[in-house]
């Protein structure tokens, strides 16, 4: 049996009007990689601080390493790593002083050079955090993570706002990290992101898991791998029915003035769907197909779009 | 790095609240160089400056000419001859002190709650009577002194030093705090095994490294350049210093404990900060305010830490002749750590 290294069960969260938390349950293996997807507002960042104990559930019970906060603080606080949403890190410090900060808080852990050295900021150590750029200063906080050669690592958002090559360097820390046994709690926006670096995903939505598994279960559960993307020019209406009817079509949905469909093949779809437009008199507006996504199937779960909350 | 000293938490931490100030040159002037200029623009403009010369309105009319020379004897007094109305005019607006009306008797006008009239009416009457030949009952001579320890510069210096001690005290901590809990560093200090404790030692620890180099600027600055006399032993001014350092990095601490932004720190520390600068006597004694008042600011931590650092300059006072200060503080510095934690926001 897999060694569970993190547990949430039945968690509840309540603010003034909004209940951020509504029942969720979670369940992170050791040594994996795990990643929450949810829109703004789901409940991502509620269930990360939870599980990090920086925040008391109304109710349900988390567990971190087999521990409760609530007996093993100590130890818990040694063996976890994080990076939070919102952390400014000190400006007028240089990288090597803060990191040396965070690792003064440490029994164990590597060296200054050393995680400097993982993360790419060597050649910055004597700058001010104040003269980084967005993806240093992400790349430092992940230092200031790593430093402790923690059992667990938090990461709330470790790559948004990034530019896609620095989005790259992060996903290159996160699976070294991996590769050396570590466990990895991380909440991103970005479905390519989950697909590329998460072993399984859990996509939240209103305080709930609505869907969990590997990327590619998930994916599957679509139950075809392409989506075809189209608009009609004119106000001629067809029925879902016809489009079902079509060779490959597995699912229809309406979004934003688009249909999409969800099939097998392409190839097949393609003409078939030429066609039957043609003999209705609909002419078409725009074309797409692309392989099938976590952002497809959060659309397929909710009728939104990841991005738009 | 090694298992020594390099790697204690609160070294880091301590050096980090160091280095975040003298890297800050803003911070460094605000601290080191706006209270020497203060003293030095105030120590000059009221250096060795006389008595004022009072002005005085004489109405036009007989005898006005022989009034004003015998008014002119005296160095004190400027008179001016006036038609009746143009001098109440500028009796009224302030621009005399006093109206005199030449005749048998002569009539003095004047408003008697102000305190230059009262002067006035005295100066003025002085004179009159030796112009027309009084002679003194009693032989009383005169001797003025410009002692150091008695002159205007003498009291402002313990003062701006008090003041200086509680605005960085209150400044350094709580503004350090917030900025750190409203960027959200706190929070990521929770996460860690950090210990509070630690947190907050090194903020009195930077705190005692800085109040070091403030204390000995600004006195020394008024003892090489105006003289201020540093009669009390070290020991005596350090304690006084360090306590006085402790009391507003406790109400420094306490006005910072749940404030999440700067701005709403900064509004708490004005409205604790600005009475003291009126009700401490740091530029005037506050002997001029009424006895109500004098008993509110006498329990002034900030006028506390003043009497005490001009008994001890000064006069030379032992510590124990301002134990009751000192108790003051301390009582002040109990209230604003103790409230402080009890209601800290950590996360
Ligand atoms: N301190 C708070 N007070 C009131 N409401 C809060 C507070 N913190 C979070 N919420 C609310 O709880 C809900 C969940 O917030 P949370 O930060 O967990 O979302 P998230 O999934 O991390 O979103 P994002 O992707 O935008 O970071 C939101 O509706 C948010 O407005
Ligand atoms: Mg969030």
């Amino acid at each position: 049996m897999l060694d569970i290294a993190l547990l949430c069960r039945g968690l509840v969260k309540r603010y003034a009007d909004v209940t951020a938390l509504d029942g969720l349950d979670l369940e992170v293996h050791a040594g994996e990689c795990f990643g929450m997807l949810g829109p703004n507002g789901a409940g991502k960042t509620t269930t990360i601080e939870i599980l990090q104990g920086l925040l008391q559930p109304d109710a349900g019970r988390v567990e971190v390493l087999g521990h409760a906060w609530r007996t093993h603080e100590r130890e818990l606080r040694q063996r976890m790593g994080t990076q939070l949403q919102e952390t400014k890190l000190p400006d007028k410090l240089t990288v090597e002083e803060v990191v040396a900060l965070f690792r003064s808080f440490y029994r164990r852990g590597k060296s200054v050079d050393q995680v400097l050295e993982e993360v790419q900021l060597l050649e910055k150590r004597g700058a001010w955090v104040s003269r980084l750029s967005g993806g240093q200063r992400q790349r430092l906080a992940v230092a200031c993570a790593l430093v402790s050669e923690p059992d667990v690592l938090f990461l709330d958002e470790p790559t948004t706002g990034l530019d896609p090559q620095s989005r790259r360097q992060m996903w290159g820390i996160i699976e070294r990290f991996r590769s050396h046994g570590g466990t990895t709690l991380l909440t991103t926006h970005y479905m390519e992101e989950a697909e590329h670096l998460c072993d399984r995903v859990a996509i939240v939505d209103h305080g709930r898991v609505i869907a969990l598994g590997t990327p590619r279960q998930l994916i599957e559960s679509l139950g075809a791998e392409h989506v075809v993307e189209f608009a009609i020019d004119n106000d001629v209406l067809v029925p879902d029915e016809v489009y079902l009817d079509l060779s490959g079509v597995q699912g229809v949905a309406h979004d934003d003035g688009k249909t999409r469909l969800t099939a097998s093949h392409v190839h097949l779809v393609i003409p078939d769907l030429m066609r039957v437009l043609e003999r209705r008199g609909a002419t078409l507006d725009q074309l797409t197909t692309h392989h099938a996504t976590l952002e497809d199937v959060f659309l397929s779960l909710t009728g939104r779009h990841l991005r738009d909350g | 790095m090694t298992g020594s000293m390099r790697s204690w938490p609160i070294v880091h931490l301590t050096l980090w609240r160091v280095r975040e100030f003298t890297r800050e040159p803003e911070a460094l002037f605000w601290v080191f160089a706006f209270p020497i200029l203060l003293a030095f623009a105030l120590g000059v403009a009221f250096k060795g400056r006389g008595p004022e010369v009072i002005r005085v309105a004489v109405e036009d009319g007989d005898g006005a000419a022989a009034t004003a020379a015998a008014l002119r004897i005296s160095e004190r007094l400027e008179p001016l001859v006036l038609d009746s109305a143009e001098a109440h005019n500028r009796l009224r607006t302030g621009k005399v002190a006093l109206v005199v009306r030449p005749g048998e008797p002569v009539l003095l006008r004047y408003d008697s709650t102000r305190a230059e009239s009262e002067m006035a009416r005295m100066v003025v009457g002085d004179a009159l009577q030796d112009a027309a030949g009084r002679r003194e009952a009693r032989v009383i001579a005169h001797e003025t002194v410009a002692e150091p320890g008695a002159r205007y510069i003498d009291f402002l210096i313990p003062g701006l030093l008090g003041l200086n001690i509680m605005g960085t005290g209150m400044w350094g901590v709580g503004f350090g705090i917030v900025k750190n809990r409203s960027q959200k560093l706190l929070k990521r200090f929770m996460a860690s095994p950090m210990q509070r404790s630690q947190y907050l030692l090194s903020f009195v620890l930077a705190r005692l490294v800085f109040l070091g180099l403030e204390v000995v600027a600004v006195l020394l600055f008024g003892h090489l350049v105006f003289g201020v006399p540093l009669r009390g032993s070290v020991f005596s001014v350090a304690i006084i210093v360090v306590l006085g350092a402790m009391t507003f990095a406790g109400l420094g601490l306490l006005v910072a404990s749940r404030s999440k932004t700067i701005e709403g720190v900064s509004g708490l520390m004005n409205l604790v900060m600005v009475p003291m600068w009126i009700f401490s006597g740091v530029f005037f004694a506050y002997s001029h305010f009424p006895d109500a008042v004098q008993m509110f600011a006498r329990y002034l931590p900030l006028t506390a830490l003043n009497d005490a650092l001009r008994a001890v300059l000064l006069d030379g006072a032992p510590l124990v002749a301002v134990a009751g200060l000192l108790a003051i503080l301390l009582l002040w510095a109990s209230v604003g750590f103790g409230v402080a934690l009890k209601i800290f926001r950590w996360e």
